[in-house]
């Protein structure tokens, strides 16, 4: 039954007349299911096979609609089908549906070219925003706290609601410019500040040089900032485990900045991340729950 | 009865599920409602908005957690990370009873994210019961089963919908979650008399009720929750009220949601066949 209940419906959304060995679907139905006055086996069946797919459907939509936009919904819907017929939901809760989806992208980006690649950024995007928004959070680093301490031993750490991500597609303009209110999980974001309204409304999105975004939140707020590529090598190295000055001189690997430059660029960017609550004061060790 | 060990023996009156749509309203209004239920699941998070909203919400107001995931019917043994989240959210809300469907909807780890009718036989109520002992056991508050809304029935059941009901909570030892609506939309799609239904349950059993709203379409009703209650329900809710005495009752409208005062108003209606049940008790006694 539960087969029958999640397997892809027929074009037209209705139950599938072939049952799985081959033979009819209303057949091998009605030796499980009773006829009421009104509706056959199968047509009863059917009433759960639509509500199991409309109702997952219609949550990635609301999940990804940055996605939406940029495949139309000739391609997002059948993605979506694909995806939960090869991912079927393996969490209580809706919020986890679209867990796997990027990877499902990356195993099989010829369902949606040539838009993969700014598909997987979008879905990256979107899927931070889900973390985010109710992402488990740790006491914040304060200053107190970094008094007096070493910096080649002291590790840092990121807030594990925060995500940084590394794009080649502008996707926070594209996700502003469709001025969703889905798009995020706030009501009033205030990330829709004076963002460029020349994007436009879906479409494609063009590949560009790497940006660098943190998604995170603040005072429960959902908010995306840009970070320079210096900043976002600092961040990925705390994040990672290595000890604070290893992450500066590996954020500055590259660079022709003078130390002072260096060194005032690390103070306003710790000062900002310490304001905005992105920075812990050790490795998280989250309780199992 | 209305206050009974189902429901932690509290008399909490007509209440209203807690919507997104309505958090602005509630949170800077502050309006009177007896009480909110909660989807668990919605707040079985680990951090952001959600509990932010719940946390200031139970500054104010009397809150009763109502899950759709606990899967009383299903084959698979109770998650127990599952239920600590839950549990941890129990302490949180310090809900008086907790209220899950009598239904089945996950099989080997998946999740149909729905709520599923079960073969009403004897061997599903004996394991349904042992699955409720075993997370009120763990939960440590009372708990309530709701009957489900259901469009299909089986051939295998041995038992109509509430002999199993019954099967079910007197082997658990447990309340019931009285949804008349349910009731009256599986009445419509299986060809039973709804008032067979309510006059057979335990009535002493009874911790809570739901009304809701649904759509009928041509060759079948469907639970939509979309709708003002509509007059056969609200038949049916003043017979089970004056049957199980007045029992907290919960209006549920999760689609088409309008204005908080415009759900409240539908839900305070209940308060009129609350008072005939008071009046015809006072009478017979």
């Amino acid at each position: 039954m539960h087969a029958a209940i999640t397997r892809p419906l027929a074009p037209g959304d209705r139950a599938q007349r072939q049952w799985f060995d081959g033979t009819s679907s209303a057949r091998a139905v009605a030796k499980l299911v009773k006829p009421s006055r009104t509706l056959q086996p199968l047509d009863r069946v059917e009433i759960y096979n639509r509500m199991y797919w409309f109702r997952l459907l219609d949550s990635l939509a609301q999940d990804f609609p940055g996605l939406r936009a940029l495949l139309g919904e000739e391609k997002f819907w059948p993605l979506c089908e694909s995806y939960l017929a090869a991912c079927p939901s393996r969490s209580f809760t809706l919020r986890d549906l679209g867990s796997r989806l990027e990877r499902f992208i990356a195993r099989e980006p010829g369902r949606i070219a040539p838009h993969a690649a700014a598909a997987r950024d979008l879905v990256r995007f979107e899927w931070a925003q889900i973390v985010a928004f109710d992402g488990p959070s740790l006491p914040r680093l304060t200053k107190r706290q970094l008094a007096g301490t070493d910096p080649a031993t002291l590790r840092l750490a990121v807030q594990p609601y925060l995500t940084l991500l590394t794009c080649r597609h502008p996707v926070d303009e594209y996700v502003l410019a469709l001025k969703n209110d889905g798009a995020l999980r706030t009501g009033a974001s205030n990330a829709v500040t004076e963002r460029d309204e020349a994007v436009g409304t879906g479409g494609a999105l063009q590949r560009g040089p790497a940006l660098h975004l943190v998604v995170h939140r603040l005072d429960n707020q959902l908010y995306y900032k840009r970070l320079e590529p210096e900043a976002a090598r600092l961040l990925r190295a705390l994040r990672d485990g290595h000890p604070l000055a290893e992450a500066c001189a590996a954020a500055f690997a590259r660079s022709k900045l003078a130390a002072e430059q260096q060194a005032e660029l690390i103070r306003s960017w710790f000062t900002l991340w310490m304001r905005l609550g992105w920075l812990c004061r050790t490795k998280p060790t989250l309780e199992v729950k | 009865m209305p206050a009974n060990r189902h429901n932690g023996h509290t008399e909490y009156g007509v209440g209203l599920g807690l919507r997104v749509p309505h958090y602005r309203h509630i949170l800077a209004n502050k309006p009177t409602c007896a009480w909110f239920e909660i989807i668990s699941e919605n707040f079985m998070v680990d951090g952001g908005r959600p509990l932010e909203v719940l946390d200031a919400i139970l500054e104010q107001y009397q809150v009763v957690q109502h899950g759709v995931s606990l899967y009383f019917g299903s084959a698979d043994k109770p998650d127990r990370a599952h239920l600590r989240r839950l549990k941890n959210l129990v302490k949180r809300t310090k809900t008086p009873w907790l209220s899950d469907h009598l239904c089945w909807g996950s099989v080997d780890g998946t999740y149909t994210h729905d709520l599923l009718p079960m073969p009403y036989t004897m061997e599903a109520a004996k394991r349904t019961a042992a699955k409720i002992r075993q997370v009120r056991d763990f939960l440590e508050v009372p708990i309530c089963v709701e009957n489900v809304s259901s469009y299909m029935e089986f051939h295998a059941s041995e038992m109509t919908e509430w002999e199993f009901l019954n099967e079910v909570v007197e082997r658990a030892d447990c309340g019931i979650l009285l949804d008349v609506n349910n009731i009256y939309v599986s009445s419509r799609n299986h060809g039973f008399d709804p008032m067979d239904y309510v006059n057979a349950i335990p009535h002493h059993r009874v911790g809570q009720m739901h009304i809701a709203g649904h759509t009928k379409f041509d060759k079948y009703i469907l639970d939509t929750h979309d709708h003002p209650v509509l007059d056969p329900v609200w038949k049916l809710y003043a017979h089970a009220t004056r049957l199980c005495g007045v029992t907290a009752t919960l209006l549920e409208w999760d689609d088409k949601i309008p204005s908080f005062d415009e759900v409240h108003n539908e839900a305070l209606k209940a308060n009129a066949y609350i008072a005939d049940a008071r009046a015809a008790h006072n009478a017979q006694n």
